[in-house]
This record gives C-alpha cells, sequence and structure tokens, in this order.
C-alpha cells in the first residue's frame, strides 16, 4: 500500500509536490513565451537572457541601491521590461512583414550579445542571493521538508498565470490583443493603435521573463548562463501546449514539471530527456500542440 | 511572407547555365574558389584552412534545406556530431581506412536524417524547427550517455591513417589535399542536386508548396529525399573534422552548433551557393583570431546576428549578387 | 592586456641593449614562449581564466630577469571545447610557443597533452583535474601540477568517513568526470569503514532544479552528502541543500569545489562545507606574500585560487629548469626540459617545497578545509579554517597504482 513501484509512497509525493514547483517556473516562462508569440509571431530566444537580466539586476539593486527582494520583485520586471520595449521598438518591429525565422535568429543573436555582456563584466561563478528572511525556513510536512519559499513561488506564479489569463481573457485590452492577433489591420482602422500594442506586449512578456529570474535569483545560481540552461526546455513546453496558447502554456507548465518530477525518481538520467520525447509524440498526434488551434 | 532564401524584389539578369548548371558569373566565382583552394595552403596554416573546409561542406548542406527548400532546420548538430563519432569510432577501434570512416559519417548521418526527417517534414517554419532541435536534443543525451562516445573526453587521438590504405595522411598538407577534393566533390554534388529536375521541384516547395502539390509532386517525398541528404552531408563533414582533428567530442552534437552552421550560411547569404563557404570562411576565422578575448566572442557573434538579420539580409554574398544582378 | 605585456618585454628587450639587430633577433629566438590556454567565457572563468593569465605573468616578471632567460606570455580562450583547444595549441606549437599552461577541462586538456607529445613541446597543466593525464594518459612532456580526482577524493573522502562520516549520498553529474569523482571518493570511504546509501545521477548539463535529489539524499538518512560534480552545479545544489534544511543533520562535502565558488555563494550559504585544497592564500607567509604580490593585478582584486597559483608554481619551476639548461637548449627539446624539471626540487611561495614525480605529478601537501562562519570571518577572502593536512607523498595516487607506461619500465 505504502509502495507505488518500489517508491515509497511519501517520497512520491513529495517528488510530485516538487515536480509542481518547477512547473511553476516552466508556466511563468512559457506564459511570456506564448504572450509573445500570440502577438507578435515571435520567437523570443532572448527570453532565457531576459530571465537571467531579471535576476541580475534584483542582485545590483541589492548592492548598489540598498533595495531588497520585495523591491526586486516589482522594480525589476519594469527595468527589464523596459528594455524590451526598447529592443522591440528598433530592432523587432522591422522584422514582422518577414517569415517568423527572422525574428528567431535576431532574438538569437541579442541573447547571445546579452549573454557575453553579463559574463564579462560579472564573471562566470554566479553571484550570491539570499532568500528573503520572511519567506526563509521551511515546513516539515511529514514525508519531506517543504521550504516556505518554494510554496511562495508557486502561489506567485500562479497568481501571476491567472492574472495574465484574466487580462487576456476578460477585459478590453485583452479583447483587442487577440482581435490584433487576428486581423492586425481591420483592428488598426478601428483606431487601435497596433503598434504600440505590439511593444507593450512585447515588454510585458519580457517583463514576465525577468519576474520569473527574480524568483529564482534565491534558490538558483545568479550567474550568465541561468537562463540559457532553462530556455530550450521552455521552448518545448511551449511547443507543446500548443504556440500562442496561454491556457496551454500554463497547463504545460505544470503538467510538465510534474512528469519530469516523476521521471527524477524513476530513472532521473533520463529526466532532462523526458520533455523532448513527450514534444516529439504530441507534435505527430496533435500538429498544433495540446491547446493550439491549427 | 518572404521566406529566408527569397529573393524577392531583385531584378536578376536571365542568364543560361552554361556548364554543369553554372551560370558564367557562377563559374567565375567557382573558379576564383578553387583557385584560393590550391593556393591558401602555401600562405595560411593548413589546419585553419581544414577547419574551414570543415564547417564550409556543413553549412552547404544545412544551405540545402533552408535556401532551397525553405526549412529552418535548428538541430543540424545532430548529424555533423555523430558522424563525427562514428567516423572516429571507426577509425579508431574499427581500425577503418580514413575514406571508408568519412563514408560511414555520412551513412549515419542519413539514416538519422531518414528518422527524424521523417517525422519533422510534417510540420512547418517555426514547428519544424522546434522539432529538429527536439530531436538534436535527444541524440546529445544519448551522446552524453554511450560509453563510445567517450562522455565529455569525446573520442580522441583519432588517427589519419593512410587514403586508400596507401597514402599516408599524417602530414597537414597531405590531409590538407584530401580535405579540399572531399568538400570540392560535396560542394559540386549539391550543385548538382539544386539544378537538377529535383532541384526544381524543392525550389517550387519553398515558394508555394500548395501548388507544387497540386501540381502532383508528393512534396513530402522531395523534402524527405533533400533532408537526408542534408544530414548525409552533414555527417560527412562531421566526419571529415574528426579525421582531420582526430578528435569527436560533444561540442558538435551541442545545439550552440546548430546555431553556428546558422550563423554561419546567414552571413554568408542564405540560398546562395557560395553563401555558406564564405559565411564559414568569415565565421571560422573570426573565432580564431578572436580567441584572445574571450567572451568577446560571443557578443560579436550575436551582434554580427542581429546586423545581418536587421540590415544584411542576403547575407555576403547575397548581396554581392544583388548589386551586380546576378546569382552567386 | 596581453598584447602590452608582449610589447613591453619586447620594448625592454631593444630599449635595454644597443646591440646589433641580428643579436637582438638571436637572443628573440631563444625568448621562451607561454601560452595559457584557458577558459575566459565559460563556467570555469572565474577560478582559472584571466587569473590564470595573470599569475603565469607574474612568474616571469619575477624570475625571467633574475634567471637571466627572456619569456613572454600570450593567452587565448578554449571556450571548454577540445577541438578548439587542440587547434590553438596546435597553431602556437608549430608557430613557436613552446610551453602551453593551465588548460582546465579535462577533455582539452587530454587533447593538449597529445599535441604537446606529438611535436615533443611541453605542457604544465594546473586546472584540468582528470587523474589519467598522469594515469593511462601519462606522458614525458606533461607536468601536471594543483590537483587530480584521485587527490580531492582522498582528501575529503578518507578525512571525512575517518571523521564519523561513515554513511554517504551522492549527487554526482551524469557523466564520465561525475562517475570518476563518485568512484574513486567511494574507494576511500569503504576503505576507511563507511558506507555508500545511495547516490542520484542527474543529467548534465540542462539540470537546475536539484531539490528532487535533495529530498531523496535526506530520504537516505546520510550523513554526508558528497556533491560530485563541479563549477554552477555544485553552488545551484549548496543553495538547495541548505534550503531543504539538509545542511541540519547532514554534513556536505563538495569534491571539487574552490575558493571562487565559496565566493560567489558567500559565507552566509557556503558555511560549514568541507572542501580540499593544495593553495590557500592564508596558509603560510609565503602564500601570502605570494597573494599580496599578485593581488592587484587581478581581476575584481581577488586572492589567487588554486588553480591561479598553479600555473604561477608550475611556471617559476619551468623557468629555473629551462635557465639551467639555456634557452636554446631548453627551446629544442621539451622532453629534456621535463626530465629537469622531474630532477629538480620545486620550491616556490605559493605551495612551498615538493617535487615532480617520475609520471609528471607534481606533488605537494593538501589541505582539508571547513568553510568559515559569516561571524568568524575577518573580510572578504577570510574564508578557510583548517581541518587537516595530508603530507605530499600520501596526498596523491601511488605511481604504481596509475599504470602510467612511463613508469612501468
Amino acid at each position: 500500500m505504502d509502495d507505488f513501484f518500489g517508491i515509497p509512497a511519501p517520497l512520491l509525493f513529495g517528488q510530485l509536490l516538487l515536480g509542481l514547483i518547477n512547473g511553476a517556473f516552466y508556466a511563468l516562462l512559457s506564459l511570456g513565451l506564448a504572450v509573445i508569440f500570440g502577438m507578435l509571431n515571435v520567437i523570443n530566444f532572448t527570453h532565457g537572457a531576459q530571465f537571467m537580466l531579471g535576476a541580475f539586476v534584483a542582485w545590483l539593486l541589492l548592492n548598489f541601491l540598498g533595495l531588497g527582494y520585495w523591491w526586486a520583485l516589482l522594480l525589476a520586471p519594469l527595468i527589464v521590461g523596459a528594455f524590451g520595449v526598447v529592443l522591440e521598438k528598433t530592432m523587432i518591429a522591422r522584422l514582422y512583414k518577414l517569415d517568423h525565422l527572422y525574428g528567431l535568429l535576431l532574438t538569437f543573436g541579442v541573447g547571445l550579445i546579452i549573454e557575453g555582456l553579463v559574463r564579462n563584466e560579472f564573471g562566470s561563478s554566479g553571484l550570491p542571493y539570499r532568500i528573503p528572511p520572511e519567506l526563509s525556513g521551511a515546513w516539515d510536512l511529514g514525508f519531506m521538508f517543504m521550504p516556505v519559499y518554494r510554496g511562495w513561488v508557486v502561489l506567485v506564479a500562479l497568481v501571476a498565470c491567472i492574472a495574465t489569463w484574466l487580462v487576456i481573457e476578460k477585459t478590453k485590452i485583452g479583447s483587442y490583443l487577440r482581435a490584433a492577433t487576428e486581423n492586425p489591420a481591420l483592428v488598426q482602422a478601428f483606431g487601435v493603435n497596433v503598434p504600440r500594442m505590439m511593444t507593450l506586449t512585447y515588454g510585458a512578456g519580457v517583463a514576465l521573463a525577468a519576474f520569473a529570474g527574480v524568483l529564482a535569483a534565491p534558490i538558483y545560481s545568479v550567474n550568465p548562463q541561468m537562463g540559457s540552461n532553462l530556455i530550450i526546455i521552455v521552448f518545448a513546453v511551449v511547443v507543446i501546449g500548443g504556440m500562442g496558447s496561454i491556457l496551454g502554456s500554463v497547463i504545460t507548465g505544470f503538467g510538465l514539471g510534474i512528469v519530469e518530477g516523476l521521471t527524477k525518481v524513476f530513472y532521473p538520467e533520463a529526466s532532462a530527456t523526458v520533455i523532448f520525447v513527450v514534444m516529439a509524440i504530441v507534435l505527430l498526434t496533435r500538429p498544433a500542440g495540446l491547446f493550439g488551434r491549427a | 511572407m518572404a521566406a529566408p532564401g527569397g529573393f524577392e524584389g531583385t531584378d536578376f539578369r536571365q542568364e543560361r547555365p552554361v556548364f554543369m548548371g553554372f551560370t558564367s558569373t557562377q563559374l567565375i566565382a567557382f573558379g576564383v574558389m578553387c583557385a584560393v583552394l590550391l593556393i591558401a595552403p602555401f600562405f595560411l596554416y593548413p589546419v585553419f584552412l581544414m577547419k574551414v573546409l570543415c564547417f564550409a561542406l556543413f553549412a552547404c548542406a544545412f544551405n540545402l534545406l533552408i535556401g532551397y527548400v525553405g526549412l529552418l532546420s535548428f538541430g543540424h548538430a545532430a548529424y555533423f556530431g555523430m558522424g563525427g563519432y562514428l567516423a572516429g569510432h571507426a577509425a579508431k577501434v574499427w581500425g577503418l581506412t580514413p575514406e571508408l570512416s568519412i563514408l560511414i559519417g555520412g551513412a549515419v548521418g542519413a539514416v538519422l536524417g531518414l528518422v527524424i526527417g521523417w517525422i519533422a517534414i510534417r510540420r512547418q517554419g517555426i514547428y519544424f524547427a522546434m522539432i529538429t532541435l527536439a530531436f538534436a536534443q535527444m541524440v546529445y543525451f544519448f551522446c552524453v550517455q554511450a560509453p563510445f562516445t567517450g562522455g565529455e573526453d569525446g573520442i580522441q587521438s583519432i588517427p589519419r591513417g593512410n587514403l586508400f590504405g596507401v597514402i599516408p595522411l599524417g602530414s597537414d598538407m597531405s590531409m590538407y589535399w584530401v580535405t579540399a577534393v572531399i568538400f570540392l566533390l560535396g560542394f559540386l554534388f549539391i550543385h548538382r542536386a539544386i539544378h537538377s529536375p529535383f532541384g526544381m521541384v524543392l525550389k517550387s516547395v519553398r515558394e508555394n508548396e500548395p501548388r507544387a502539390t497540386s501540381l502532383g509532386y508528393r512534396t513530402d517525398d522531395y523534402k524527405l529525399v533533400a533532408f537526408v541528404l542534408s544530414a548525409a552531408l552533414a555527417g560527412v563533414a562531421g566526419g571529415l573534422k574528426s579525421i582531420v582533428f582526430g578528435i569527436a567530442t560533444l561540442t558538435d552534437v551541442f545545439w550552440t552548433m546548430s546555431g553556428e552552421v546558422v550563423l554561419m550560411s546567414l552571413v554568408g547569404g542564405l540560398g546562395t551557393i557560395f553563401g555558406p563557404v564564405v559565411g564559414a570562411a568569415v565565421i571560422i576565422t573570426m573565432q580564431n583570431y578572436l580567441a584572445e578575448f574571450g567572451a568577446w566572442v560571443t557578443v560579436i557573434q550575436g551582434a554580427i546576428f542581429v546586423l545581418c538579420v536587421l540590415a544584411f539580409r542576403r547575407g555576403i554574398v547575397g548581396e554581392i549578387g544583388n548589386w551586380l544582378r546576378v546569382r552567386l | 592586456m596581453t598584447t602590452i605585456n608582449r610589447r613591453a618585454l619586447l620594448g625592454t628587450a631593444a630599449a635595454a641593449t644597443t646591440l646589433p639587430i641580428s643579436a637582438l633577433r638571436a637572443q628573440q629566438a631563444q625568448t621562451l614562449r607561454l601560452g595559457v590556454l584557458t577558459d575566459m567565457s565559460g563556467p570555469y572563468r572565474d577560478p582559472t581564466g584571466p587569473g590564470s593569465a595573470i599569475c603565469t605573468q607574474q612568474a616571469v616578471m619575477e624570475f625571467a630577469q633574475r634567471l637571466g632567460v627572456q619569456a613572454e606570455v600570450i593567452q587565448a580562450d578554449h571556450q571548454n571545447r577540445p577541438d578548439v583547444g587542440a587547434n590553438i595549441a596546435r597553431q602556437w606549437y608549430d608557430q613557436g610557443v613552446d610551453v602551453v599552461v593551465d588548460v582546465p577541462t579535462s577533455s582539452v586538456a587530454l587533447a593538449i597533452s597529445q599535441i604537446a607529445r606529438e611535436k615533443n613541446k611541453l605542457f604544465l597543466n594546473s586546472g584540468a583535474a582528470s587523474s589519467d593525464l598522469t594515469g593511462p594518459a601519462c606522458s614525458p612532456n606533461t607536468v601536471h601540477w594543483t590537483y587530480d580526482t584521485y587527490m580531492l577524493a582522498k582528501g575529503t573522502g578518507d578525512a571525512l568517513a575517518r571523521a564519523g562520516g561513515d554513511t554517504w549520498f551522492f549527487i554526482t553529474a551524469d557523466y564520465a568526470f561525475g562517475h570518476a569523482l563518485q568512484r574513486d571518493t567511494t574507494t576511500f570511504v569503504e576503505r576507511a569503514g563507511g558506507r555508500v546509501l545511495g547516490a542520484a545521477r542527474y543529467p548534465f548539463p540542462a539540470t537546475t532544479d536539484f531539490s528532487s535529489y535533495m529530498v531523496q539524499a535526506q530520504a537516505s538518512r546520510a550523513k554526508v552528502l558528497a556533491l560530485a560534480n563541479a563549477g554552477t552545479d555544485t553552488a545551484n545544489c549548496i543553495k538547495q541543500a541548505r534550503e531543504f534544511g539538509l545542511t541540519r543533520n547532514m554534513q556536505i562535502a563538495g569534491l571539487l569545489m574552490s575558493f571562487m565558488e565559496v565566493h560567489s555563494l558567500g559565507l552566509e550559504t557556503a558555511q560549514g562545507l568541507l572542501l580540499t585544497e593544495s593553495f590557500y592564500w592564508d596558509s603560510n607567509d609565503r602564500t601570502r606574500a605570494f597573494s599580496q604580490r599578485v593581488q592587484p593585478r587581478m581581476p575584481n582584486r581577488a586572492m589567487p585560487a588554486q588553480v591561479q597559483a598553479g600555473c604561477y608554481g608550475a611556471t617559476v619551476h619551468y623557468l629555473k629548469a629551462a635557465a639551467a639548461m639555456g634557452a636554446a637548449a631548453a627551446k629544442a627539446d621539451a622532453r629534456a626540459v621535463v626530465e629537469r624539471m622531474k630532477a629538480m626540487p620545486t620550491d616556490d611561495d605559493a605551495f612551498g617545497e615538493g617535487r615532480v614525480r617520475p609520471d609528471g605529478r607534481k606533488i605537494h601537501p593538501t589541505m582539508l578545509y571547513r568553510v568559515k562562519q559569516p561571524r568568524e570571518s575577518r573580510g572578504t577572502w577570510d574564508y578557510y579554517n583548517l581541518v587537516a593536512t595530508n603530507p605530499a607523498e600520501e596526498a596523491f595516487r601511488p605511481m604504481a597504482e596509475g599504470n602510467c607506461p612511463l613508469v612501468r619500465g
């Protein structure tokens, strides 16, 4: 009764829970990607670098302005989002008329530049960032230790996902957005400033990445390659969920976190590959992803 | 939407092929390239030149897909790297001659390309890029795990051996000539394929796939053949590289290698015959001479990506061709 | 930076003399050229990288003139890619570089050791950890200076198991290096009467979250959590071990960790860790003197880490051997230089007195350190308390066990 395939039940529950936490990061990151893709039709390969920038901005705020975690949670997304706005205005906006692939290549290049610059400035072994005292400590759940901070991450990620979904599905701005995705010319004709909306959407997507970066700073090593390690997996999440589908990316993010968590129990060596296996299967059976429209 | 490699808005002079599908301008360019291949080793470091040639072949193989079928593969490192591993293994462990080892590399690329391509060509655009990336990641993890690849040490001290079992390739010069010949054969093969009726169908798929289908072509079959050819040549390039350098490692299967080959083709000019060669030469030269500056190499590579996408989408060769109003 | 130094050196050579040009050329032809090939852009940049180049230059600045030889230092980035590294080394050797120095990342080092042997040039390795370099892959052209996997495994595994840490759990990077580290450490733990209760192998690279393994480690109820990985993976593991409360009842041992990783984690997170090093700037008067001399030129004014100090020590010893033979002879035959290096006792500020064994292994004492608590630390670079010292003759693998063809006779 207590065993599932030789794994004690408490350990399994623990792993499921941890999977869910990782899923929160996947969901938050893929959400930003999905928002950007849905609106701009751009695969934002800079996402990993922007996630990393979020964490570095948090560190800079702490060490140069003395602003702690809570301020960083607010300011870092704004700062990095503003950078995203500049990026969109100066570069990405020039590519809308071309094939998607150019957007991918451009953002890939920007990602390389950011990563290289940060590495030159801060080295590669990482910077320290502490868990805020309010959230340190852990709950003893009996079957495992549950750090308070991890619980916080899940909570915040869920809130952010739901809020984004509400904005897009239930507000007027969201309806413009959805309409502009379908037919930008028509929406423009109704007097909506579509280019500006696109800029702001990109900024918002980037801000979400930076937000995830700040959340990650206390638990992962803050180093230049922290984003590029994660980004490939997040791409897989977005593709599985269906490119541009908000709901799809959130559900898939959490779901894949759990799948990965289970793999770590039964066959840890494969935990990085399992997501790609799922992706191949999904693409073969449902070409547009689980929640995407073909 | 303009597919990469398309030449929208360029008003080419109508040129007839004069020899083997080359137009007269292309023939001149080809002559120049051959001349450079002949003279360069007497002035430049031959090992460096061989590296350029290996990557040039790899980029040409990649360009066959993106430039002429309009498919962006983001996982070409898989074929390049696996070709390298198997060729290295064949030469070192099985003791095969270099030309056989390189052929085995090509065969591995082809088989892998057949399996992955069969699945990937059902999707277009970004999905295609993503699925090739996903499979390349799986291949990468296989290489990390499999004992014969030697993990992060790679397969080291692969012997260059004797060509056909007779001609020793130990000296850099003799190895260079072999490399140059293999590169030229690969280059001409791709050129021939593009200018065959098969290549014409491929281009029609790039321009307008539904139309090609409605004309009665089974476009998926054409795409698959192109995919397999491209993967096989990437495998040959990988095999050649491991024979030349005596080493096959994980970097050749890692996804950044897939990014690098995109960069080379993009810099040189997608969909041009000579573009990938020029692109490979530029990028390898840069990596070689900027090695001293460490992390700046990444920054500069990124900047070149950005610059090419924003300002020189045709790439170096494409821009020259556009300026001269000829296809290169 | 390099170019300036190279020019400065050439400049002094030119200015100091009114020799006719031909004599100057002859002198230049006798300049010993050292190329520092290291990780300038990747995960090992901080503990090696520019600092390794600076420490090598420090050795040249302090000793070249005193010994009456001329030497210059150049540097390049191998990007942790064996093919890139091999390419640069080949080109350097072909174009007059006599010695390649440092080379973190074992795969690159193994490739370069072979090239050095093929071209009869010299390879002073400091940064790579594979003990194969003085084992099955040993070479008459290679000297392995700072550390290796055997010594790290022994330094931590043996001492900890003897001190009562008799049950172990490993978190291992799933590739050859991680496996080797786990295997070697297990040998010492078991030899000392300990047991390994379990191990989790995680995919490398591509893993940033270790929480799952932390929970598995906790469930094993082992006393020691050993991290058989390196770089940012180790840093992530330590951060998350603290987060999941493992530090309360487990001793954490980083099997390949250095000073710079402790610095980047911060003492708050890293306190209490055990790790083995062969150099720490604050060991004795000589190490302090060396570190203070070099610190002003280091990136971010950091204290040198063990690999960087190793570049210094190895270069000093090389210069002494080359000067004893005469620069022309040293340039002509690297194997003879290595013979000379093995015959002469070593002595430098960073590592004190020691020797180079016939298999190419440099031996010196190694130290097991415990990372200080934040309140114990007296300043930015004051991180370690000494736990135990392993004497030179015992710290490294006995030659007979190494399977090095050079010493099997």
